[in-house]
């Protein structure tokens, strides 16, 4: 059922582009979500000052990380609550695991969780016998289609109201054909209801964990994620390791900018801060807090001066939104758990360059993602590194990353020497480029690096004077 | 396998040349949002309307009439507070007195033992530490007399918060109030019912909470 493949996504993508009930429906959705967040953002002084604040927030607790980790975990030490770490999704399942089984829990309801996404969770608990359910309305619907999400904000942006309808229809017992978003809502919150009483725990995500108090923070507007944490006995909360503030006052800014580049909302229904387990006296909430806090090839990621902006991320979506890319071709086709532009410099810097080769081509470098981005991470910039070290060359890298060289073929840098040789001498130079005028249109489209330019461009015709030739003829003096 | 995995993380992060620049935080984009009183209460009730939140301005004098007209218009058999009750006694006193036709319960007892009778309950009654005008949030502060989940479970929530309990911003609130050196178990923004736009971006209210959220100011006069 894993849909994680870096390989393929030509395939994938060519797919995605035929289809059209797909491409009507990323359209829709993202033209809907861009005109959201620009009527959030009218004031264009307030969003620069704004910006500029979440980007130095987050900048400013990168380069304390190490640090504020240690203060996280001994605050929420203190409030109560457990603190486990995983260099690895193997490490950090098995710490579920554990948790669960000590508890006998046999259904775990979970909240929105896009690093529980990369752990493949579920299907892992689902192999050692424990049910995960997945409570948020989109996820609920892609875990039934047996999918995964497509939008790290909206999991479910791909399918359409009638695809829902035949989907609950064939899957919950007497549930009538419906096309009407309300019903289908109520369907589920009746459905889900009985299982929150009855989970044995509750699992989400985080969005901040702040150092200074033990906080944990979570954004949602639908409130399963504030029962996930509330009703069942055990809480457990997963979370990359990028994702600790430094105080509680870094917060609001933080917030603003997310829902606002997310849904183009001031805000969403419920912020959500837990700092403790259950207290003494209280008469709900879990009576056990874990928070797992995940490396998974984060810290790689932050060896880097360059790439470590990449963890300034607070997963908005506002990247993908606007890339004319992910609209046309959507989620799935990226074939990794982070779709869009954050996922194409993201993804392959965890996975490494060589499981997930083509991401970082897979742009015309317009730059929309930039303009967009709440923190201010330079995509474009990075992602131009990546095809860099894609091919090998990394001038300006301090560490090579994970699969360096991935597309780098000894055709290709046989013909950049020759290349460079070419341009070294002006009499060769002038051999190569008048054999071109002469013998260029006659090479075939399969030619060795022709065809690698023609895969997605029609094939260039050759002039049949040379610039310089023209140039001598005009009068020009060649000096 | 629990310290070998931080040592090693935490030894990864170390190792990595430090960031470069100082990262000064200026939270002024923030402090610039300032209204009058009357101001922060016209942007809460405006920016909260727009997500489908009822409000009800009223004061203490009239507030358990309000409520119970509210109630009983919304066809309310059952509300939920909290116990020791921190709700105004003039809003609850003589309740059942009063011919209302609304049972009030108390949520009295630990989760584990009112599970069914909480998540069958209509509605449900709670105080708020004060509101946020930027964003039209209320900030909820559950106690062990509060509990949390009496503002997500029964399908209609009522909040009341005093006109003098009107901050700015959540930043506001947060210095303020001083938050950092008394982080309760639980502590929530709330801004508007429960709502989802999952299926085809449509606007749907009452997903897992409530699906009807009734703000009751309370004026002085
Ligand atoms: S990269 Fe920027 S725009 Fe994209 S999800 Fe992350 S924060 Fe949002």
């Amino acid at each position: 059922m894993t849909l994680v493949n870096g390989k393929d996504f030509k395939g994938r993508v060519h797919k995605a582009l035929k289809d059209e009930e797909l491409r009507a429906n990323f359209r829709r959705a993202m033209d809907g979500l861009m005109g959201k967040r620009a009527m959030q953002f009218t004031d264009g002084d307030e969003w620069t000052r704004l910006r500029n604040l979440g980007e130095s927030i987050k900048k400013r607790a990168l380069s304390k990380l190490p640090e504020l980790l240690e203060r996280l975990e001994e605050n929420c030490t203190k409030n109560g609550i457990k603190v486990h770490w995983a260099r690895t999704v193997d490490e950090a399942n098995s710490i579920i695991l554990e948790i669960l089984k000590s508890h006998d829990v046999k259904t775990v309801v979970k909240g929105k969780s896009m690093v529980s996404e990369e752990m493949e969770l579920n299907h892992f608990l689902g192999d050692h016998g424990i049910r995960a359910l997945e409570a948020d309305l989109g996820e609920y619907i892609v875990q039934m289609a047996g999918q995964m999400p497509s939008h790290i904000v909206m999991p479910a942006i791909h399918m359409n109201k009638g695809q829902i309808a035949k989907l609950f229809q064939d899957n919950l017992p007497d549930t009538p054909y419906s096309e009407d978003a309300a019903e289908l809502t109520a369907i589920a919150r009746k459905e889900l209801r009985r299982e929150f009483m009855e989970a044995g725990a509750g699992l989400s995500g985080v969005n901040f964990a702040v150092a200074e108090t033990g906080t944990l923070c979570l954004v949602e507007n639908e409130g399963n994620g504030r029962m996930v944490t509330t009703v069942p006995p055990v809480h457990i909360a997963v979370t990359g390791i990028e994702k600790v503030v430094e105080n509680l006052s870094d917060v609001p800014a933080l917030l603003s900018l997310l829902t606002r580049s997310a849904t183009g909302q001031p805000i969403t229904t419920y912020f959500n801060m837990i700092s403790s387990p259950r207290k003494e006296g209280e008469k709900d909430g879990p009576k056990e807090v874990h928070l797992v806090l995940l490396d998974n090839g984060r810290s790689k990621v932050y060896r880097d001066t360059e790439t470590r902006d990449t963890l300034q991320c607070i997963r908005c979506g506002a990247c993908m939104n606007h890339c004319p890319v992910y609209t046309r071709i959507g989620g799935h086709a990226y074939g990794g758990v982070y779709p869009g532009p954050i996922g194409k410099i993201l993804t392959p810097q965890l996975e490494g360059l060589d499981e997930y080769p083509e991401h970082a081509s897979a742009s015309t470098l317009c730059n929309a993602c930039v303009e967009v981005c709440p923190v201010k991470i330079p995509i474009a910039k990075m992602l131009v590194r990546l095809r860099d070290e894609n091919s090998g060359n990394c001038p300006h890298g301090e560490h090579p990353l994970k699969g360096r060289g991935a597309k780098s073929s000894t055709i290709e840098n046989a013909g950049w020497s020759g290349w460079a040789a070419m341009n070294a001498s002006p009499a060769t130079y002038k051999v190569a480029t008048t054999a071109m005028s002469r013998i260029g249109n006659l090479l075939p489209q399969s030619a060795p690096m022709l065809k690698e330019w023609t895969s997605v461009r029609v094939k260039p015709k050759f002039a049949k004077k040379t610039l310089h030739q023209m140039a001598k003829e005009m009068g020009l003096k060649d000096e | 396998m629990n310290k070998i995995a931080k040592q090693e993380i935490l030894d990864n992060l170390r190792n990595a040349s430090p960031s470069k620049g100082d990262f000064v935080t200026d939270n002024s984009v923030i402090y610039d949002k300032k209204w009058t009183q009357e101001q922060k209460i016209e942007r809460f009730c405006q920016v909260t309307s727009a997500v489908n939140t009822q409000i009800k301005q009223t004061t203490l004098h009239d507030a358990q009439r309000d409520l119970i007209d509210l109630l009983t218009e919304k066809g309310v058999r059952h509300l939920m507070q909290g116990s020791p009750s921190p709700i105004a006694k003039e809003i609850t006193d003589n309740w059942t007195a009063m011919d209302t036709g609304v049972k009030l319960r108390s949520f009295d007892q630990k989760i584990e033992a009112c599970k069914e009778e909480l998540f069958s309950v209509d509605a449900s009654l709670t105080t708020t530490l004060g509101a946020i005008a930027e964003t039209g949030s209320l900030i909820l502060w559950p106690t062990r007399e509060e509990p949390r989940l009496l503002s997500l479970v029964p399908p209609i929530h009522v909040a009341l918060v005093y006109e003098d309990r009107f901050f700015n911003t959540f930043l506001e609130a947060i210095e303020q109030e001083q938050w950092t050196t008394h982080m309760p178990t639980n502590a929530l923004l709330i801004s508007g019912p429960s709502k989802t736009s999952d299926i085809e971006q449509e606007l749907c209210y009452g997903v897992h909470g409530p699906k009807e959220l009734v703000v009751m100011i309370i004026r002085n006069n």
